[in-house]
């Protein structure tokens, strides 16, 4: 008779790893690991929400958000970003089918509304410098600029992301068994877009 | 134990979710321009915001599907995050 061994657990057995290896948890370790740091994540950019709201509304000089804010011009960029979280779930989809055309023709229409949204925040912060705001202008200026920049750079860095599994897919190496790899990019692109629900709702839509 | 991969939703239900977001989305911008009280209108443009992160985390990011380490792992990062900043605002008069 088969006998188990006493260090695999049941979890090990009822839960392979995108890998196919076993872990205690029944998890692969780099999906643990990305939802770990996305925990940690929350910290950060809890911070930076926090310190907007510590200073919002104690600047002594303008301009002030009721002043330069275009809240139509931002819901569309909010929206743009919204719909690539659709695009990058439809590209997890496609890979677990093993669908690689698809796979492509998703990353890089997440890659694009990622750049959309990026080229927007880049309009966004030149209009404001242009009226008068800039990192150092007032107290608003600086906690605006640091929390959306931080933000912006996140969304940078999963365009990078994309665009690096689209050019392994090109390749051939991004095959249906390495579907874990495109869930894991998934979960770091889906998280910037909650941290944008967040920040378009706490500092754009409700007034000082 | 839940299996990792289980029942994920169809594209066809994930487009659903996404017009709903998006539907959402357009309702907080037309709550913007409303002019009831700015305490009503506040609450309820947290609570659309609230809905839309759950969707999002609980179907595009799967944890509703996926194993509970995982969801509560997310979750204890993001009470933790909450509390640790709520009342930090508090202690600094944020809110009085």
């Amino acid at each position: 008779m088969a006998t188990t061994p006493a260090t695999v657990t049941t979890a090990d057995t009822s839960a392979p790893t995108g890998h196919g290896h076993v872990t205690n948890t029944g998890l692969s370790n780099e999906k643990l690991a990305m939802w770990a740091f996305l925990g940690s994540e929350c910290l950060l950019f809890g911070a930076l929400i926090s310190t907007y709201f510590l200073y919002r509304g104690k600047s002594v000089s303008g301009p002030t958000p009721a002043d330069i804010y275009d809240i139509p011009y931002t819901s569309v960029s909010s929206f743009v970003l919204l719909m690539s979280s659709l695009t990058m779930v439809l590209a997890l989809a496609a890979i677990q089918r093993g669908d690689y055309r698809r796979l492509r023709v998703w990353l890089m229409a997440t890659a694009l509304l990622g750049a959309s949204f990026i080229a927007g925040q880049v309009y966004e912060f030149t209009s404001f410098i242009r009226e008068g705001l800039t990192i150092k202008t007032n107290l608003f200026g600086s906690s605006f600029f640091v929390l959306t920049g931080f933000h912006g750079v996140h969304v940078t860095l999963g365009i990078i992301m994309l665009l690096s599994l689209w050019n392994l897919s090109l390749r051939g190496k991004l095959t249906q068994d390495r579907s874990e790899v495109v869930e894991i990019a998934g979960l770091y692109w889906h998280f910037v877009d909650v941290v944008w629900i967040v920040i378009f709702t706490v500092i754009y839509l409700i007034p000082t | 134990m839940t299996d990792e991969h289980g029942a994920h939703p169809t594209d066809a239900k994930y487009v659903k979710i996404a017009l709903l977001l998006a539907a959402v989305t357009a309702g907080e911008v037309g709550l913007y321009y409303t002019k009831f009280s700015e305490s009503l209108t506040n609450s309820i443009l947290l609570m659309m915001a609230a809905f839309k992160f759950v969707m999002v985390a609980a179907y595009f990011m799967h944890l509703k599907f996926d194993n509970k380490i995982l969801r509560r792992l997310f979750i204890t990062g993001f009470v933790l995050a909450s509390f640790c900043y709520f009342s930090y605002l508090v202690t600094l008069g944020v809110f009085v």
